[in-house]
């Protein structure tokens, strides 16, 4: 396969002044002198990305990827190293950057389509299905300073994509305008791959790349980690770089004095031993190893999930008969197993408590005390994998006159309802 | 991999296209384009995608010309009364004050030489402050930066027509004619006014980038300029005042190494059509000379040396400005 964008030991030094003199009066005073220390935005990039892929590139905030898509733009040099673009390019680093807000949106498209490289001819060409994209046909003489940001936003977008570029760099910004002009954004986005066009996405946030990339390279500090499907990139990415394992500096309750104890708790997944992280659908088991002075006869078992942005996720019933053990002296145990996490991606941390059947005594708790990790082959996105049955049928002859047309869907077709009830 | 072994072997050569540090969009080219990102400027590729983004400079412009004037509801004859007010009060101030020397449509000399500085001065300001006025741009589309510098000059260029439209009325309406003869350099001297402050623009827009101050700077400097330039005064008072002081020939040189100076000059020659005017309000009549009686031919070699030297000055301004365009994003 023939490369789109071949990086080539690309590397980009940013200097961080301690003071910065941006006027001559300014350097003459300070004998022309400005300490700076040396910041590599990025260091040794190395990266072939192919001709009609969709390549992803993730990294948290100033990992340097947004550095490197603006040096694939040409809008910033490197400092050493070469960078070879095959075809036309087009980035949207933001929309309507080149917009006059004095100027209408008429003439906005032939100076912003100019600047992505398109001749007058070709922008009067693709003229009306840009303002037919924007949605902005009433609008399209009225000045840009006038228009909403979602207006804004989305003659930038349109303009974009109608440049045709054969390599669109994409900097987050597929998160604009109504849910509806979204849908809309995305499915050009599919008409671009299935076109056979590259598209390199960057982001900080996994979901987008994970639908949507054929590969992707996670970065950190201006250097490249891995590059490989988005799957592993993005387990790679929240292993790596936001720090998956022990949990430290958790919190514990419980009352001095207390009869029982909770020690080491520890989560197990199915793929234990082979992998850190766990796919959907697999099996975990937590064990909380717990002391007790005396035994304790009615003992409740509890167990929290909270997800990496501290949402409960799961907290088992309180009162469930089958949280209730007898627990002896000297302690031991305790088990509990979920024979299956439906889960998607993420960092999830339990935590784990015992307390008396009455709920009036808390015997030790442990507020996130560990964590388990989830990492998603495949390419649903969302909080858990809901099974989902799909399937078709054809509507019954009779009905077929006044069914609204349903396909296929989560939901079961009305038609199919309203021929239970009869 | 390498793309030289990827291409399908075609009668055509690649099409490379090393730019400095930019990548440029080479509208109607097919797919075998290959665009090269580096820290190295090429003059060359700078001086080809200048050209190919001609269009796009000239959209600049309009959209400059546009913001300009789309609020005022005289727009463009508004730009017309102007330079027509200016011309205006010159010929009733220098008629009254201006009277004791006796030059005879003093307006329309001080006008002549005002058309090329005002060009000059317009396009210099303007474009000191451009790219960093327009960082929104610069920081986020990868086009040649050059460009709105030179809109600057086009924005610049269209004031001096509109300029030149009001003095032509005015020499209809005095029955003045212009030295034909002189007319034909203009071209010449027009496009070596061009390309000067093209250059200059290109390198000022750039350096105030790093030097804010340079916007004040310009400021002083230009006004500097003016009145170092034969445009309310004549060429004529400087040499005849030089001319008995052996030991300051150098100053005249000096004096005429200013490339504004051949270019007013060959204005004033062929506009306001005379090189000496007879003082009839004093008597004895007294000749003065306001320009050296040279003929064309000296103009036109003037003028042919400035623009020379404006080109070389331009191609050292895109150097200058490919250095300095690498962090433009960083520095903004």
């Amino acid at each position: 396969m023939a490369v789109a964008i071949e990086v080539r030991d690309i590397s980009k030094q940013f200097r961080l002044y301690n003071e910065k003199h941006t006027s001559l009066k300014e350097r003459v005073i300070h004998g022309g002198k400005m300490p700076f220390t040396p910041f590599w935005a990025l260091r040794d990039v190395n990266v072939d990305i192919n001709q009609g892929e969709t390549f992803g590139i993730l990294g948290r905030n100033g990992c340097g990827k947004s550095t490197l898509l603006k040096c694939i733009a040409g809008i910033i040099k490197p400092t050493s190293g070469e960078i070879r673009v095959r075809g036309s390019l087009a980035a949207m680093l933001e929309l309507g950057a080149g917009f006059q807000p004095d100027l209408s949106g008429r003439d906005n498209i032939f100076l912003n389509g100019s600047l992505l490289g398109l001749s007058r001819a070709e922008i009067e060409k693709r003229f009306d299905d840009i303002v037919a994209f924007a949605e902005l046909e009433a609008f399209i003489d009225n000045q840009v300073k006038f228009y909403s940001s979602g207006m804004y936003v989305r003659l930038g977008f349109a303009v974009a994509v109608n440049v045709e570029p054969d390599v669109l760099l994409v900097d987050e910004v597929l998160a604009v305008g109504d849910a509806a002009f979204q849908r809309k954004c995305l499915d050009h986005v599919k008409k671009f791959q299935r076109e056979g066009r590259t598209i390199v996405v960057v982001s900080h946030g996994s979901d987008a790349i994970r639908q949507n990339c054929g590969r992707a390279m996670v970065m950190n500090h201006g250097q490249v980690i891995t590059v490989d499907d988005p799957g592993e990139a993005i387990r790679v990415y929240m292993a790596d770089l936001l720090g998956v394992g022990t949990m430290e500096g958790s919190e514990s309750g419980g009352v001095e004095g207390n009869v029982l104890a909770i020690g080491t708790v520890q989560a197990e997944h199915g793929g234990s031993g082979a992998r850190v992280h766990m796919y959907p659908g697999e099996s975990l088991t937590v064990t909380a190893d717990v002391d007790s002075l005396a035994a304790v006869p009615k003992a409740m078992a509890t167990i929290a999930i909270h997800d990496d942005k501290n949402e409960l996720v799961f907290a088992s019933d309180p009162d469930d008969p089958a949280c209730e053990m007898e627990i002896p002296a000297g302690g031991g145990i305790v088990r509990f197993f979920f024979p299956e996490v439906p889960l998607l991606d993420g960092t999830y941390s339990v935590s784990v408590g015992v307390r008396s059947d009455t709920d009036t005594a808390i015997f030790d708790w442990k507020d996130q005390v560990t964590r388990f990790e989830v990492a998603n082959p495949g390419r649903a996105t969302g909080r858990v994998r809901l099974p989902v049955d799909v399937s078709f049928r054809l509507r019954s002859a009779s009905h077929s006159g006044e069914v609204p047309a349903v396909g296929a869907g989560l939901f079961p077709p009305l038609a199919g309802w309203e021929e239970n009830a009869s | 991999m390498s793309l030289s072994v990827d291409e399908p072997a075609s009668a055509e050569p690649e099409r490379t296209s090393t730019i400095g540090g930019s990548t440029r969009f080479v509208p109607g080219q097919s797919n075998d384009q290959i665009t090269v990102v580096n820290g190295k400027v090429q003059l060359g590729q700078r001086l080809r995608d200048l050209w190919i983004n001609r269009e796009l400079l000239g959209l600049l412009t309009r959209s400059e010309l546009k913001v300009k004037y789309k609020n005022s509801v005289l727009g463009y004859l508004w730009s017309m009364l102007n330079p027509a007010l200016v011309l205006a009060i010159y010929y009733f101030v220098f008629k009254i004050i201006n009277g004791r020397n006796g030059q005879p449509n003093f307006a329309i000399w001080l006008f002549a030489g005002l058309l090329v500085y005002n060009l000059f001065n317009a396009a210099a300001m303007g474009a000191t402050s451009v790219v960093v006025g327009k960082a929104g741009i610069v920081k986020k589309v990868a086009f040649p930066r050059e460009l709105l510098a030179l809109s600057v000059v086009g924005v610049a260029m269209v004031m001096f027509a509109i300029q030149v439209g009001v003095l032509v009325l005015a020499m209809l309406l005095f029955g003045l004619a212009p030295d034909w003869t002189f007319v034909a350099v203009l071209p010449l001297s027009l496009v070596a006014l061009i390309v000067f402050t093209g250059a200059l623009s290109i390198f000022l827009s750039a350096i105030n980038v790093y030097l804010r101050d340079t916007q004040h700077l310009t400021e002083v400097l230009l006004m500097a300029w003016f009145w170092g330039t034969p445009i309310v005064y004549s060429f004529g008072l400087v040499s005849s005042h030089l001319a008995n002081k052996p030991g300051l020939l150098w100053l005249k040189y000096l004096y005429l190494c200013n490339p504004l100076t051949p270019i007013v000059m060959t204005f004033q020659r062929a506009i306001y059509g005379v090189s000496q005017f007879t003082n009839t309000t004093v008597t004895p009549h007294t000749i003065t000379h306001v320009l050296p009686s040279w003929g064309v031919g000296t103009y036109a070699e003037l003028n042919g040396v400035v623009l020379a030297a404006s080109i070389v000055l331009f191609l050292l301004a895109l150097v200058v400005f490919g250095r300095l365009e690498g962090n433009f994003a960083e520095e903004l």
